[in-house]
C-alpha cells in the first residue's frame, strides 16, 4: 500500500468524527437512553476535533495522493464547522423536546453533515469537494424535515431538496466540462493550467456552471428563492446550523477554488459576477428584511444580506479580503447562532411564538436574554466594536485595495438600512410593554450556548486581531 | 458510413426522443418508463465508448434499482395524471421553453467552437484499458480510497434519512 | 471505436441537460421534476464518461460511479420527503404545497 501510518495520523480530525458516527449509531442501537447520551457524546467529539485542529494548524499536509490537505485554511474551518455544531447540539437538547421530535438520529445526522463540511473544506479533488457537498446536503434536507407530521417542516424539506438536487445538477455538468478540458479532477493541477486555460471557452463554461450551483448554496440573490420558506420552516436549531456552518462550507468551496486561482496572478474574470451578485444580494436582503415579522423569515433575509457582504470579499479576491471573508463567517456564525438558540428557547410548541409581537418587552421578564439579544441584532447589524463590525471592516478595506470602492460603499449603504430591522427588535423588546406571558424552557443547556456565542462575538470584537493575524498567517495555504 | 455511427445515430435519437417523453407525458407512470429506457440508451451509448463496467452499472444501478424505487413511490401515492402542461400559467410555460431552446443553441455553439476535440487524445488502447473493471477497481482502491469512505459516510446518513422520515414512531 | 468526433456525445448531453431542465421549469408534479433532475444527472454522465474515453483515463468514469452513489443516495431520502408530503397533504404538486408566500 502506497499510505503510510503516518498520513493516517495527519487526518485523526476526520478520523474522530467517522468514528464518532459509527460509535453513535451503534449507542441508538443497542439502547433505549440514545437521546439522553448522544447529545453528550455529539459535543465530546465536536469539542475535541475543535480543539485538535486549532492546535495543529500550522500541520499542512496533502495526504492521500492530493485528495485532501488538513492544516492551514481548513483546519480554521474545521474549527469554524465544529463549534457552530457544539453550540447547536447544546440547545437542541432542550429544544427538541418541545418541537416533538426528540430522536437519537437527529445528532448521527449533525455529526454527518460536520463530516461532510469538513470533506468539503479540505478537499483538494473536485471529487472530494461533490462528495462533501452531497453529504452535507442529504442530512441538511432531512434535518429540515425532521419531523413528518408539521406541514411546514415538508414544505420546507421538500423546496431545499428539489432545489437543492437541481443545483447539484449545475454542479455536476460543471465538473464534466472541466474535466474534459484538462483531463484532471485535481485542484492543483488545474490551477496551475488556469492561465493557459483562461480562454477556452468549454473550461470558462463550466467554471461558471460549478459557480452557480454554489452561489444556490450560498443563497445569493438571483439563487435566493429558497432560503426563506426552508428557513423559517425548518426546526429553529436546524436552521441555526444551516445558515452558519452551511454557507460557510459552501464558502470554503468557493474560496479554495477561486482563490488560489488569484494567486497565480491571472486577471481576475469572475469579479464582474460576484460584484453583481454582491450588490443584489446585499440591497435585497435588507430591503425585504424591513417588512418581516417573522424572526426566523428576518434572519434568512438577514442571511442572504450576509451572502451578500461576503461575495464582496470574493470580488475583491485579494489575500486580505479573503481573510476578511473567513474573519466574517467565524463572526456570523457564533451571532447567529447566538440569535437563533434564543428564538429556539423563546418558541412555543407548534412553531408559535416566532413573530416580533411575541418579544415584547422581554426585558421585563427576561432581561438576560433581551440583552444577549440585542447584543446578536447590534453585532449583526455591525454596529462597532462588536464580531460583526470588523467582519464586515476587514471585507471592505479589502475591497478598497483592490480598487472596488463603489462596491464597499454600497455595502455601508445597505448596513445602514439594515440597522432599521435589527434595531426593531430591540426597540420591541425594550420600549414596549409586554402583551402576553413569555414562558420560556428553562434548560440550562440551551443558556450556556447562548452565553458561549455572547462572549465569542465579544472576544472577536474586542480583540479582531487575535484570529485576525492567524487567518493571514495561513490564508495562502 | 462505419458502424459506429450507425450505433450512435439509433442510439442518441432513442435517448433524445425518450428525454422529450419524459417531460411532455401528463401520466407520471409512462414517464417513469420512457426514462428507464433512456438509461438503457445511454449504457449503450458507454459500451460504444469502451466504458464497459459504467455500463453494466448504469442497467444494474440505474435502470434496475433506482428506477425501481421511483415506480414503486408513484404505484404507491397513486397520483392523479396532471393536467396538460400548457393549461395553465402558459405564458411562463412558454417563457421557460423559449429560453431553454435559447440556452440549448447557445450551449451546442460553445461547444462547437471550443473544439473540444483538439484536447482529447482519442487514443484507443488507452481508451478501452481505462473502462475495464480492473483499471477502475484499482484506482478506487487506491487512490480513490478517501472518497470511497466519504461515500459510505453518505449511504450511510441517506439510510438513516430514509428511516426518520418514513418510519420512525412518534411517541 | 472512438471514430466519430467527440462533439456528437457532447451536442446530445447538452440537449438531455436541456430538457431536464425544462422539465423541472414547467412540471409540477414533485415526483416527475425528480426524475427530471435524474436526467441532468444523467446528461452530464455521458459528458463524463465520453471526455473519460477520449482523454483514455479514468478519473471521469470514477466520478461517473460517484455520480451514481450520490443519485442513489438522493432517492432514498428524495422519495421518503415525497412520501412524507403526501400523507401529511395528499398531494405532490408543486403548486399546491404551498403555505408559506413563495
Amino acid at each position: 500500500m502506497p499510505f503510510s501510518n503516518q498520513e493516517y495520523l495527519h487526518l485523526l480530525p476526520f478520523i474522530i468524527i467517522g468514528v464518532g458516527i459509527v460509535f453513535s449509531v451503534v449507542i441508538e442501537l443497542i439502547t433505549k437512553k440514545s437521546r439522553e447520551i448522544l447529545p453528550w457524546f455529539s459535543i465530546l467529539l465536536f469539542f475535541s476535533t475543535a480543539l485538535y485542529s486549532i492546535y495543529t494548524i500550522h500541520n499542512k499536509y496533502i495526504l492521500f495522493n492530493g485528495m485532501i490537505q488538513v492544516g492551514g485554511k481548513a483546519a480554521i474551518f474545521n474549527f469554524i464547522f465544529n463549534f457552530a455544531a457544539l453550540l447547536i447540539t447544546m440547545s437542541s437538547i432542550g429544544y427538541l423536546k418541545k418541537y416533538g421530535s426528540n430522536f437519537g438520529e437527529y445528532y448521527i445526522l449533525i455529526q454527518s453533515a460536520v463530516l461532510g463540511m469538513m470533506v468539503m473544506a479540505g478537499s483538494k479533488d473536485i471529487l472530494m469537494i461533490f462528495l462533501g457537498l452531497e453529504l452535507m446536503s442529504i442530512c441538511f434536507y432531512v434535518l429540515a424535515g425532521l419531523n413528518r407530521k408539521k406541514h411546514s417542516a415538508n414544505e420546507a424539506s421538500l423546496k431545499y431538496f428539489l432545489l437543492g438536487a437541481f443545483a447539484t445538477g449545475f454542479v455536476v455538468y460543471g465538473i464534466a466540462l472541466i474535466y474534459g478540458v484538462t483531463a484532471t479532477t485535481k485542484i492543483d493541477i488545474l490551477i496551475q493550467n488556469f492561465s493557459a486555460q483562461s480562454s477556452n471557452i468549454i473550461f470558462v463554461t463550466g467554471l461558471i456552471l460549478f459557480i452557480i450551483g454554489f452561489s444556490f448554496k450560498i443563497a445569493a440573490f438571483p439563487f435566493h428563492m429558497w432560503v426563506p420558506d426552508v428557513y423559517q420552516g425548518s426546526a429553529t436549531t436546524v436552521t441555526g446550523i444551516m445558515s452558519t456552518a452551511g454557507k460557510a462550507a459552501a464558502f470554503s468551496v468557493l474560496i479554495i477554488t477561486l482563490t488560489a486561482v488569484y494567486t497565480v496572478n491571472s486577471p481576475n474574470i469572475f469579479s464582474p459576477y460576484f460584484a453583481a451578485i454582491a450588490t443584489l444580494s446585499m440591497l435585497f436582503g435588507s430591503i425585504v428584511a424591513l417588512t418581516q415579522d417573522n424572526l426566523k423569515r428576518m434572519l434568512a433575509y438577514s442571511s442572504i444580506s450576509h451572502a451578500g457582504y461576503m461575495a464582496i470579499g470574493l470580488t475583491a479576491s485579494n489575500s486580505y479580503s479573503i481573510s476578511g471573508i473567513i474573519f466574517y463567517l467565524a463572526a456570523y456564525t457564533f451571532m447567529n447562532i447566538g440569535a437563533f438558540s434564543i428564538i429556539s428557547i423563546i418558541e412555543g410548541e407548534n412553531d408559535s411564538r416566532t413573530n416580533i409581537q411575541n418579544i415584547t418587552g422581554l426585558n421585563a421578564s427576561k432581561p438576560m436574554l433581551a440583552a444577549f439579544m440585542s447584543l446578536f441584532m447590534f453585532a449583526l447589524a455591525g454596529i462597532p466594536p462588536l464580531a460583526g463590525f470588523f467582519g464586515k471592516y476587514y471585507v471592505f478595506i479589502g475591497a478598497i485595495k483592490s480598487g472596488f470602492t463603489w462596491l464597499a460603499i454600497i455595502g455601508v449603504f445597505s448596513s445602514v438600512i439594515s440597522v432599521y430591522f435589527y434595531l426593531r427588535v430591540v426597540v420591541f423588546m425594550y420600549f414596549k410593554n409586554p402583551t402576553e406571558d413569555i414562558n420560556t424552557d428553562t434548560s440550562t443547556f440551551s443558556y450556556s450556548a447562548v452565553i458561549i456565542s455572547g462572549a465569542m462575538v465579544l472576544l472577536l470584537g474586542l480583540m479582531p486581531d487575535l484570529l485576525l493575524n492567524l487567518i493571514l498567517s495561513v490564508v495562502n495555504w | 458510413m462505419n458502424i459506429e455511427l450507425i450505433l450512435f445515430i439509433i442510439l442518441a435519437t432513442i435517448a433524445a426522443v425518450t428525454s422529450i417523453l419524459v417531460i411532455t407525458r401528463s401520466n407520471a407512470v409512462i414517464s417513469a418508463v420512457f426514462l428507464v429506457l433512456n438509461f438503457f440508451a445511454l449504457a449503450g451509448l458507454y459500451l460504444l465508448l469502451n466504458a464497459q463496467f459504467i455500463s453494466v452499472v448504469q442497467i444494474i444501478v440505474y435502470a434496475g434499482a433506482i428506477m425501481v424505487l421511483f415506480l414503486f413511490v408513484i404505484m404507491l401515492l397513486r397520483t392523479d395524471g396532471e393536467p396538460r402542461i400548457f393549461s395553465d400559467k402558459r405564458y411562463i410555460k412558454y417563457f421557460a421553453l423559449l429560453i431553454s431552446i435559447f440556452v440549448f443553441i447557445q450551449v451546442s455553439y460553445l461547444l462547437l467552437i471550443g473544439s473540444p476535440s483538439k484536447s482529447v487524445t482519442g487514443n484507443q488502447s488507452a481508451s478501452i484499458n481505462s473502462g475495464t473493471i480492473e483499471t477502475i477497481g484499482k484506482e478506487l482502491y487506491t487512490n480513490y480510497i478517501i472518497p470511497f469512505e466519504v461515500a459510505g459516510f453518505l449511504l450511510l446518513a441517506a439510510t438513516i434519512g430514509a428511516i426518520i422520515l418514513a418510519k420512525k414512531k412518534f411517541e | 471505436m472512438l471514430s466519430i468526433p467527440i462533439e456528437y456525445y457532447l451536442i446530445l448531453s447538452a440537449f438531455m441537460f436541456i430538457v431536464g431542465v425544462t422539465g423541472v421549469l414547467i412540471r409540477r408534479n414533485a415526483i416527475v421534476v425528480f426524475m427530471c433532475i435524474e436526467l441532468m444527472l444523467n446528461a452530464a454522465n455521458l459528458s463524463l464518461v465520453a471526455f473519460s474515453s477520449y482523454h483514455g483515463n479514468p478519473v471521469g468514469q470514477i466520478f461517473v460511479f460517484f455520480v451514481m452513489t450520490v443519485a442513489a443516495a438522493e432517492a432514498t431520502v428524495g422519495l421518503a420527503i415525497i412520501i412524507a408530503i403526501f400523507r401529511n397533504k395528499l398531494t405532490v404538486n408543486v403548486d399546491e404545497i404551498n403555505i408559506f408566500k413563495w
